[in-house]
């Protein structure tokens, strides 16, 4: 058997596990490089600004004086923003999902649908900057407001949260549908009992994917607000409004070194905004999962 | 009884009788005019080779098919002495009288509980919804395993226990026909030994049609067996159709002995 085997294969095994150890090596290399980039952004931005975070730069509106200067209208202004973004952005998005993967017949017309809407999630925010400005803010004549903004930060996410929406749902199983249905529940029972809470966990991942891109986008927002000098916190939606990365770009750009430094704060605190909304999404995944499983 | 006689319509002793029954996939033929009669409260099992249109067949008895796109039935299947293909009958009303259990066990991501009330609470169950779980799933020979965690998550469960879960399920809407297709096919052989001896318990108060690649398990189970092959256009066809002892034993097809005896290309 063994010579018969040796005349037959040259299995150059040796040759085989080299290979494997030399891709194992790259990999790894090409994690390192990834996490040395972040950890150094990370480092350089915490060392920079955290001497500037204090109870000062939350509480205070901005100033000539960048150690009286503070983000608080541009933080408000952020989950303004943020909370009106959401509040129309998920309904639409899933209901859009749900609709092209449970009751859209799957034809051309729907195909095409389906490709536009991976095509506008590619779209420059620049360019739903303008759109919104165009739309809401003029024809509609909702002015420079909150509401004008949250419109505008929705079309440019509503793409990503149809897309990660649509994948969740197509991630349920066939045979959950069909037990449903096969015990004479009708569609919209199927989705409302079946898909969607099944689905939950998935959606939830793409909106707060959607929403941290929403929250660091800049371009959108002074299309529409551009407002950098703002001493007062929002009080509805159609006020006039600033949010943290416009405040940011706005320090930055000046000559003072002071600003320099609380630029970096202000970008720990976009950080720090980021991170509560994602450990929020996970606290939520993990307990909705948890649920559904008992 | 061989396909040629036809079918008595409106005869109360059946459940379900197809008549010049065709099924497509789009232009693709899966059934060809087959004509059988279930009778009530015994277990129908349909035998044949992979692709011969069993499946096809038993999910146009609750209009499953109906959700594949392209999927198209033609001809008659009386339940309750009415075409379910009929223009105005909701296909909700069907599969609520009609249950079905899959091949997969396919429990909801939910608990044991949930997922026996599903099909209660869906269809506005007026009684004890505690009570209507408890004897869906004695009936289903499951209750002594599980009292202790209704809460827990049906997907904890063993793939036998999952799938006579799902016969429960079904069995809470209290359906007076219930489909399998192969629901032993993924268990191994004391979970199928389990399910063949719950489908004899259950069969007094509910009619069964099983579909089984096991001609064993068509042996041990049911009372009538249906032999489909495929057509030389690659539709299914019913070749023969009758007591279950006088196929296995003396059938009137030779093709027919052929399959039972393994002779089959």
């Amino acid at each position: 058997m063994q010579t018969h085997n040796k005349q037959k294969f040259d299995r150059r095994i040796n040759n085989r596990k080299t290979t494997g150890v030399v891709l194992n090596v790259i990999l790894i290399i090409t994690l390192v490089i990834a996490l040395t980039g972040l950890i150094a952004l990370l480092a350089e931005v915490l060392i920079k600004g955290l001497p500037w975070v204090s109870k000062n730069l939350i509480v205070n509106y901005p100033s000539r004086h960048p150690e009286q200067a503070g983000l608080l209208a541009a933080l408000m202004g952020t989950v303004w923003v943020m909370a009106c973004t959401a509040t129309i952005s998920i309904p639409i998005g899933v209901g859009a999902a749900v609709y092209l993967e449970e009751y859209a017949p799957k034809n051309w017309f729907t195909k095409l649908i389906e490709v536009n809407i991976s095509n506008l999630a590619g779209v420059p925010s620049i360019v739903y900057g303008l759109l919104g400005l165009a739309l809401f803010v003029q024809i509609l004549a909702l002015g420079r407001s909150v509401l004008a903004g949250a419109l505008t930060m929705s079309l440019l996410i509503l793409p990503i949260i149809i897309l990660t929406s649509r994948e969740a749902i197509k991630s349920i199983p066939t045979t959950y549908r069909e037990a449903a249905f096969a015990l004479g529940a009708t569609r919209w029972e199927v989705v409302s009992n079946v898909i969607l809470p099944s689905a939950f966990p998935g959606i939830l991942t793409g909106t707060i994917l959607a929403m941290s891109r929403a929250i660091g986008e800049s371009a959108p927002m002074i299309a529409i607000s551009a407002l950098v000098y703002l001493t007062f916190v929002p009080s509805g939606p159609m006020d006039r409004f600033t949010v943290l990365p416009i405040q940011i770009f706005n320090w930055v750009s000046r000559p003072q070194e002071g600003f320099r430094g609380i630029a970096a704060g202000g970008i720990v605190i976009l950080l720090a905004v980021l991170f509560i909304m994602n450990a929020v999404a996970v606290y939520l995944r993990i307990k909705y999962q948890r649920r559904s499983n008992e | 009884m061989s396909n040629q006689e036809g079918v008595t319509q409106g005869d109360t002793n059946f459940a379900i009788q197809a008549i010049d029954l065709n099924a497509y996939y789009g232009t693709f033929k899966a059934v060809n005019s087959v004509n059988l009669s279930i009778k009530r409260n015994i277990v129908t099992a349909f035998i044949g080779p992979s692709g011969c249109g069993k499946s096809t067949l038993l999910r146009c008895f609750n209009r499953m098919n109906d959700l594949i796109p392209n999927f198209e039935a033609k001809g008659t299947v009386l339940f309750e002495n009415a075409n379910i293909y009929g223009p105005t009958v909701d296909s909700t009303e069907i599969r609520y009288r009609v249950g079905m259990v899959f091949q997969k066990p396919n429990p909801f991501p939910k608990s044991i509980y949930e997922n026996v009330a599903f099909g209660l609470k869906i269809n506005g169950y007026k009684g004890d919804l505690e009570e209507a779980v408890e004897q869906s799933l004695r009936k289903a020979a499951l209750w002594d395993e599980v009292k202790d965690r209704l809460k827990k998550s049906a997907l904890e469960l063993s793939g036998g226990q999952q799938q006579r879960l799902c016969i429960a399920r079904a069995l809470a809407v209290e359906p007076e026909v219930i489909l399998m297709d192969e629901p032993a096919s993924a268990l191994d052989p004391i979970g199928t030994i389990a399910i063949e001896e719950l489908i004899r318990e259950l069969v007094d108060d509910v009619t069964i049609v099983i579909v089984t690649h096991n001609m064993q398990q068509a042996a041990r189970v049911s009372d009538e067996t249906a032999f489909l092959m495929t057509g030389e256009d690659r539709a299914g066809y019913l070749v023969e159709f009758g007591d279950t002892n006088k196929m296995f034993t003396d059938p009137e097809n030779q093709k027919t002995e052929e399959y039972i005896t393994g002779r089959f290309s």
